[in-house]
């Protein structure tokens, strides 16, 4: 059987049949989650998808985090379980304190959609785990809020833990130390600012998305597995 | 009838006189306000209804022949509420009453044409059981009061046109014209408005894929905005805007009615309130007081209802959709009806509002966002309710389809001298009293049309005379090409331009290329290709001719991209139409456009008219913009690139020189109008059938090139790889074209042969640039398809060199580029 | 008694606010050179129903803490105003 992956749908997701496309191509079986689901039977990752989850109102993620999906999504992460954010899914994990910091307005005060240039920077994650460290990736970025902030002391472990798995190479939103993508403490929960599924397909102008996702849905398959 | 329906257009002339806002304004608000909606109310019941009785039409808009009109049609004076109804339905915007006569002209039928002018949106088939819905809008007076709500709001407004067809909006282009940037206001618009269409078009989650920017002075008080989408659905779930069923439910989805936007249509949208537009009447105060209710748009909102109706389709719980736009409700409920043959019966207390105190005519014209009225049947009723729950829209029953036919005033109408149309009456209550009774085709379908009188302009033959081809010298040519270079990127990473996976060529290509996909399409290798173009400096000189070559470059543009022209859809901006030179204006482009469709073998599916962009008196240079889907039959790899790959040969494909006396007309070319100042002269003309030659052969290499092969093994590879760029020319000739090329890849060119600075700026039209490593091959292929090649250069250093005429470094050539817009829009705090 | 909350979030010293730089940056040029250390935030009003003022403020921090602000960037201040009993208001 193979690895099945949820995909989260908030109201005002709008990235959510892309992703779930872009993980088939990576070889999984994606499903759609209703935010109101209290249940995560028979799934092996979970990815929180891009968009505009209750209209970005308040701040982008304040009010998806209360949706009934996101206690269940802690206790898949507590277990251990793969879980993803994309751009609105990664500010979404960090109102919940799935993972620390916060994503706050672009430098430039404009949204920015266009391709970035990133560096894997740590292999100790279920994104990058099949990537080298090193290896450079054109991703597109497509955010208003993308700009990565955390305090001195959590950046230092980020760091020291090797917990910043992807950095741009031009920093395009004013993130802090050219952080693209931050992982927890255990690897498993993942969130990064660039979109993976708009570099899915050779007709979309790049496929490096590809190795991560792939990457994720073999550990997936390892929880699978387990 | 070419008429298209519903259209968000409101106001006219009150602009014409916001023009000089200070500096500082543009400072002070870089949020959008919606203190429409906590301002202390902008007096309703005086817009309209406290005047004197007798005047009562007339402050809605209404002339005293048209009021003896709908006395006629009613037997009987209308009250107060049905006024209101008229004045907004008769209004220029909601009934084209200046243009109907001429829009008739058009050719609006074809093969592919599912459903032509007069819906929602226009739809054609695309094939393997897929079909593409279409229309364009403006949203210009909205824009120029408050460019943020005003841009997001269209957005907003032509989506809902989309998915009232039963189609998933797949993208959004926006073609933009602002006066120039020197001036502190313009850059607030430019901010404004870009911002409207990114934060609502992005949230909401459909792809901006393109657009156009034009910078003109004569957009200055009254800037542009319009908005084109398309959107795609299987064949079978195509939903018209028409009621049936007697008993059915009229159903109110989504955001609650407020005051917004009460009276933009009527008494802005239609000349004569307050005594005209040429500055008479009350400044100041005078003016806010005309201004209406600004629109604030909610991207969530309409993002849940456009999941909601989609899904309410598929269930198949919906017999008849349509969006509410202009005129509101007013125009839904009678435009539904009408369309179905039936009655409504509406209950105005039974509508959910924002604000308390509302009146019957406020309920009925208010022009509140995000909202769809859907019939449904009883039985069907349960399930709806339950489905909107899920998408969190609220979804109010608020009247009934009925079957009286309203026979008093039926005999009444025929009696009297009209040939009116039978039709359901539209009765609206509110509780248990009836406060209005109309037929409701009277509403929708028997505004008056007016043949308003046509004149050339004064100075035509004068103005032909003084032609800048031969009179303007050569001057510096690197410095003429270096001011007419514009990175529009500035705007586009504003938008996301890559949603659903299917931008294969997004903004800054020719055209925008597509895969023709989306949740709930039928899988397919298909692709769709979409472009808007316009060229206003053309249409000034020769709007009849202009409008021929603007339809011409889209073609060209979707041939780059490997479409097939499928259809037409145009948004006619003019000026005011009570100037006998703006009607001719209009005539003209209307006759032109009809023209050339018919040459080319197309179909014009729908539109918009926007009258009135005028300020101060002056009109705006006649802008018609046209949208142009192609389609492409299987698409698997990328096209050909915008590029100068080095080594390649650079073919010019196309006559190079115009019969006649003047080879390399410049008159209307961007480099007569912008760097030389001179706005007159003659238009090149256009050569169909070797503009279908060109764009034919073009456009079926490309095709071959993103088609692939036909085997397992070729399927990956493209199968033509003849081609390895390609680039038509347009605005600035062929020192623009090669320039965007040179600039796309950093690679620059040594081409010689160009015949003086004429050659080398003249738009001469049917041309296109290709570059290609087996430039023999591509010319004897050319010329075997009747198809004038010419090698003309080679891509290659960091040179921008055309022998004898520039030379400059790439980087210098992208400072300028790059420079045009970001520099002068990012430094606008420190400067202003 | 309904009393009326007036809760103003603020980025936290340290955290960037380009949003106030850019306004502190363009008032010179509008004549605002006496003015500065400009921050950008935000402001929320909701009406709240307790039984004294204490406890009113008690909930209305309680929400602009756990719902109006984030605070790994943010803190806020709330402002308490007493209204008539309710229903009267």
């Amino acid at each position: 059987m193979s690895v099945r992956v949820g995909v989260v749908v908030f109201p005002g997701t709008n990235c959510e049949h892309d992703t779930l496309a872009a993980l088939e191509r990576a070889g999984a079986t994606a499903t759609l989650v209703w935010h109101s689901e209290e249940r995560l039977e028979g799934l092996d990752a979970v990815v929180l998808p891009g968009g505009f989850a209750h209209g970005d109102y308040l701040r982008p993620g304040a009010l998806a985090r209360f949706s009934p999906v996101m206690g269940v999504v802690a206790r898949f992460a507590a277990a251990g379980g793969p879980v993803l954010g994309i751009c609105n899914g990664f500010q979404v994990l960090t109102e919940a304190g799935l993972l620390p910091g916060a994503l706050v307005k672009n430098r430039g005060l404009r949204f920015l959609c266009a391709p970035a240039r990133l560096r894997v920077t740590s292999a100790r994650s279920v994104l990058t785990c099949d990537v080298e460290e090193g290896t450079e990736l054109e991703i597109p970025v497509n955010h208003f809020s993308g700009s990565y902030v955390c305090d001195a002391r959590t950046l230092a472990e980020l760091r020291d833990a090797e917990r910043v798995v992807l950095r741009y190479v031009e920093n395009p939103n004013g993130s802090i130390d050219d952080i693209a993508g931050v992982t927890n403490a255990q690897g498993n929960v993942v969130g990064l600012m660039p979109h993976p599924e708009r570099a899915s397909h050779a007709l979309l102008g790049s496929t490096d998305g590809m190795p991560l996702l792939r990457a994720l849905v073999r550990a997936a398959a390892g929880v699978h597995a387990a | 009838m070419s008429v298209p329906a519903s259209v968000e257009e409101p106001q006219p002339e009150a602009l014409t006189r916001t023009e000089p806002q200070p500096q500082p304004q543009a400072l002070t608000r870089p949020e959008p306000q919606p203190q429409a909606l906590t301002r202390p109310q902008a007096q309703p019941q005086s817009q309209g209804l406290q005047h004197d009785p007798q005047l009562l039409h007339r402050s809605l808009g209404l002339t005293d022949e048209e009021l003896g009109r709908i006395v006629r049609i009613l037997g009987r004076h209308p009250n107060e509420l049905e006024l209101a109804l008229y004045g907004v339905m008769w209004s220029e915007h909601c009934s084209y009453k200046s243009s109907r006569l001429h829009l008739r002209r058009l050719p609006t039928t074809g093969d592919r044409v599912l459903v032509g002018p007069g819906e929602n949106a226009a739809v054609i088939d695309a094939g393997d059981g897929i079909a593409v819905a279409i229309r364009i809008e403006s949203h210009n007076h909205p824009s120029a009061i408050e460019p943020h709500q005003g841009a997001a709001t269209g957005v907003g407004g032509i989506l809902r046109d989309i998915f009232a067809m039963g189609a998933r909006p797949l993208a959004v282009m926006d073609p933009l014209f602002f006066g120039p940037l020197d001036d502190a206001r313009q850059r607030w618009l430019v901010e404004g408005v870009v911002s409207g269409v990114s934060s609502y078009g992005n949230s909401v989650g459909v792809p901006t894929v393109g657009g156009e920017l034009t910078f003109d002075p004569c957009y200055g008080g009254n800037p542009l905005v319009n908005v084109l989408c398309i959107g795609a659905l299987p064949v079978e779930r195509l939903v018209l805007g028409r009621a049936s069923g007697t008993g059915n439910l009229a159903v109110l989805l989504g955001a609650t009615t407020g005051r917004d936007g009460i009276g933009g249509v009527s008494v802005l949208a239609s000349a004569g309130f307050g005594g005209g537009g040429e500055g008479g009447g009350g400044e100041g105060g005078g003016h806010d007081a005309k201004r209406p209710n600004v629109q604030v748009g909610d991207p969530f909102e309409e993002k849940r209802l456009i999941e909601a109706c989609l899904a309410l389709l598929d269930a198949g719980l919906v017999v008849g959709i349509q969006d509410l736009g202009g005129a509101g409700l007013a125009c839904a409920t009678s435009e539904i009806a009408a369309r179905g043959g039936v009655g409504m019966d509406i209950d105005v207390s039974a509508v959910p509002r924002r604000e308390p105190g509302m009146a019957a005519w406020e309920v009925m014209t208010s022009e509140s966002q995000e909202r769809m009225l859907a019939i449904v049947t009883p039985e069907t009723w349960p399930a709806v309710e339950e489905l909107c729950r899920r998408w969190e829209v609220r979804a109010s029953v608020i009247g009934t389809v009925t079957d009286d036919a309203p026979h008093d005033v039926l005999e009444a109408a025929t009696q009297g001298s009209g040939p009116f149309k039978i039709s359901g009456r539209l009765r609206i209550r509110e509780g248990d009293v009836v406060v209005g009774d109309v037929p409701a085709s009277s509403l929708a379908d028997d505004a008056p049309m007016y043949d308003r009188p046509i004149r050339a302009p004064a100075g035509l033959v004068k103005h032909r005379a003084d032609d800048p081809t031969a009179s303007e010298g050569r001057g510096d040519c690197a410095a003429d090409l270096l001011a007419m270079l514009r990175d529009p990127s500035w705007i586009y990473r504003q938008y996301d331009h890559q949603l659903f996976l299917n931008t294969v060529v997004g903004p800054g290509g020719d055209a925008a290329l597509l895969r023709l996909a989306g949740p709930g399409v039928p899988p397919s290798e298909r692709g769709v290709a979409v472009t808007t173009d316009s060229a206003p400096r053309w249409c000034a000189i020769d709007p009849r001719m202009g409008v021929a070559l603007v339809l011409a470059e889209a073609i060209a543009n979707l041939a780059c991209v490997g479409a097939v022209p499928a259809a037409v859809v145009d948004c006619l901006n003019f000026g005011n139409p009570e100037h006998p030179e703006v009607m001719w204006q209009l005539s003209e482009t209307v006759d032109g456009l009809a023209d050339a469709c018919r040459a080319l073998e197309l179909p014009v599916i729908g539109g918009n008219v926007s009258l009135y962009n005028e300020s101060t008196g002056e009109d705006i240079l006649p802008t018609p913009v046209l949208g142009v889907v192609g389609l492409v039959e299987r698409l698997r790899h990328r096209p050909p690139p915008v590029a100068l790959p080095e080594g390649s040969s650079v073919v010019l494909l196309g006559s190079r020189r115009a019969a006649g006396d003047r080879p390399y007309p410049l008159g209307g070319s961007r480099w007569a109008v912008e760097c030389r100042g001179r706005r007159h002269g003659v238009l090149p003309t256009l050569d169909y059938e070797a503009h279908l030659r060109l764009t034919g052969f073009v456009g079926s290499l490309v095709a071959g090139t993103v088609a692939g092969g036909e085997t397992a093994v070729e399927r990956d590879r493209p199968l033509d790889r003849l081609l390895d760029g390609v680039h038509d020319v347009s605005g600035g000739g062929l020192a623009v074209a090669l320039a965007e090329m040179a600039l796309a890849g950093g690679v620059g060119c040594h081409v010689a042969g160009v015949q003086g600075h004429k050659e080398l700026f003249t738009e001469l039209p049917s041309r296109i640039l290709l570059t290609t490593t087996r430039s023999d091959e591509l010319c004897s292929r050319a010329a075997a398809s009747g198809v004038p090649a010419e090698v003309i250069g080679v891509a290659g250093g960091d040179r921008f060199f055309v022998d004898e005429l520039v030379d400059i470094s790439i980087v210098e050539l992208a400072r300028a580029w790059e420079g045009s817009l970001a520099t002068r829009m990012t430094t606008r705090l420190e400067r202003a | 008694m309904r009393f009326a909350a007036r809760v103003e979030v603020r980025l936290r010293p340290g955290i960037a606010d380009p949003e106030g730089v850019t306004i502190e940056r363009a008032l010179p040029a509008l004549g605002f050179d006496d003015v500065c250390e400009v921050r950008a935030g935000r402001c929320f009003r909701f009406e709240v129903d307790a039984a004294d003022g204490a406890m009113a403020r008690r909930r209305a921090e309680d929400l602009a803490h756990r719902l109006l602000t984030n605070p790994v960037i943010e803190r806020s201040e709330v402002e308490l105003i007493a209204l008539a009993p309710v229903g009267e208001h």
